[in-house]
């Protein structure tokens, strides 16, 4: 985060103010990925006249960044009604979209109606991979005409690898291919449990040996030495910190117009259908319970080596059961990463009566 | 000296919080935050009234400030914004319609 972004995201913080909102315009999407959280039937969207309120509402109240996501957003018929009148209201807009019904025209309208940036989802540069990772054949070669069509606008696009056993050899290539086309590239490892709390599809996720050998790939990292360093030592700042920005400044909202803290943290906190968007960040019970929660406050995480360095995701832990519990995927994570059992492991390694000890925080006990 | 007219670029992200002004470039992501007085001339600069006017009639009024100095600042303020594509700069009055009539124009060739 640049040190300006920081510094307006802390101020952000400090006045109550939801700098950042994904709206999901629909749940509807032309692929029907294998690892995806969503039911992709229409339970009653929010209407035009409906989300273009909801987006008078938000710039209202202070929200700068906008996140257009879905399902697919150019299943709706009316996306470039709802866009253009959100870069009315002076949104910073980023899209998220696979991309495949994107031709010139609809390149030519993002970027004139001056889109920030624009993520694309590919699988592999594969197409029988990508294909039956989404399920709809041809996806692999429209996604990347539709990616072509805007990075030929200028449009800044972003392609993000959402890495699970089916893909796992293929991030090279992919990345390949992002250089090719001129496009970012990111890795995602995390599959998200079903918004029902199914959680079939996380299994579909990369094993901790693999996920080790991810993280110590420099091309996928970086500096390989910072990403797996180990925990930072844990002090009363370390306690006295946010798990993350969702329901701090940041919240999700979808279709139905359900407010929930982040579209990981699927905590229902409120209607915009049946309440104003202000009155819900302000005055949701249940948002003020999540911006409530410090590190000390979680029972497991802050007794735990890795809880000042830990990615631990608020809702994860959330669909696992309990939003001040161990998020285990996280868990994997940081042991994936530095080697060092976590709390989580050893309280579970307990459960199964296995004995295992967090080295390091024994160490930092005799020191 | 010819007078110089500032209009908000139609493509920039904008938002007020706590009296001054953020703004995002599309064209580079990059991102600035105006004081207060910045985020007045930001507020004022609809391609209609001069330069030397807004820091007149909206600067002097509200801060106090000497007109040559805050005239001297104001330009350059709005230079470096041209820069960077935040604003547009000319000694005619702009009008802000010309960047939304193409965007009219392309709307109607997707209907």
């Amino acid at each position: 985060m640049s040190g300006l972004l920081a510094e307006l995201s802390q101020r952000a913080l400090d006045l109550g103010v939801p700098m950042s909102v994904q709206l999901d315009v629909t749940y509807r999407c032309n692929e029907r990925c294998v690892h995806c959280y969503l039911d992709h039937d229409d339970h009653g969207e929010m209407t035009t006249a409906e989300i273009c309120g909801v987006l008078d509402q938000l710039a209202e109240a202070g929200v700068f960044f906008l996140t257009l996501s879905g399902g697919e957003v150019l299943m709706r018929m009316d996306f470039f009604q709802i866009l253009e009148h959100a870069r009315k209201l002076l949104f910073d807009v980023k899209i998220k979209t696979n991309a495949f019904m994107i031709r010139e025209k609809e390149a030519d309208r993002m970027r004139k109606l001056g889109v920030e940036a624009v993520q694309v989802s590919i699988y592999s540069h594969r197409p029988e991979v990508h294909d039956a990772i989404t399920k709809l054949p041809g996806s692999l070669k429209r996604s990347i005409a539709g990616i072509r069509f805007l990075q030929s606008r200028g449009l800044k696009v972003t392609i993000a690898n959402v890495l699970m056993s089916q893909n796992l050899g293929d991030y090279a290539g992919v990345k390949a291919l992002a250089r090719e086309l001129g496009a970012h590239f990111t890795i995602d490892p995390t599959i998200t449990p079903k918004m029902d709390g199914d959680r079939s599809i996380v299994g579909l996720g990369i094993g901790g040996a693999d996920l080790k050998d991810v993280f110590r790939n420099p091309e996928l990292v970086g500096d390989v030495e910072e990403f797996c360093a180990p925990p930072v030592r844990v002090d009363e700042d370390v306690l006295d910190e946010l798990p993350c920005s969702a329901g701090h400044t940041a919240c999700y909202i979808s279709p139905y117009g359900d407010v929930y803290p982040c579209v990981q943290f699927p905590l229902p906190s409120g209607n915009v259908r049946k309440q104003k968007f202000l009155d819900i960040w302000q005055n949701s019970e249940q948002l003020n319970e999540v911006r409530s929660i410090r590190a000390r406050d979680l029972p497991v995480c802050s007794g735990c080596g890795h809880v000042g360095s830990c990615t631990r995701c608020p809702g994860l832990a959330f669909m696992e059961g309990n939003m001040r519990g161990p998020s285990t995927q996280d868990c994997e994570k940081s042991f994936a990463r530095t080697g060092m059992v976590t709390a989580n492991m050893i309280r579970k390694a307990s459960l199964a009566g296995l004995g295992l000890v967090q080295i390091s925080s024994v160490a930092g006990r005799l020191s | 000296m010819s007078q110089l007219y500032v209009l908000r670029s139609e493509e920039i992200a904008a938002r007020m919080m706590a009296g001054e002004m953020m703004i995002m470039s599309p064209r580079d992501s990059t991102l600035f935050s105006l004081n207060k007085v910045g985020t007045v001339i930001w507020n004022a600069a609809d391609g209609q009234m001069p330069l030397d006017e807004i820091v007149q009639q909206k600067v002097c009024a509200r801060f106090e400030i000497d007109l040559t100095e805050a005239f001297k600042d104001a330009e350059s303020f709005v230079r470096e914004l041209a820069e960077h594509g935040l604003l547009a700069l000319s000694d005619q009055p702009i009008e802000a319609a010309q960047q939304s009539v193409q965007a009219n124009a392309a709307d109607e060739a997707l209907r």
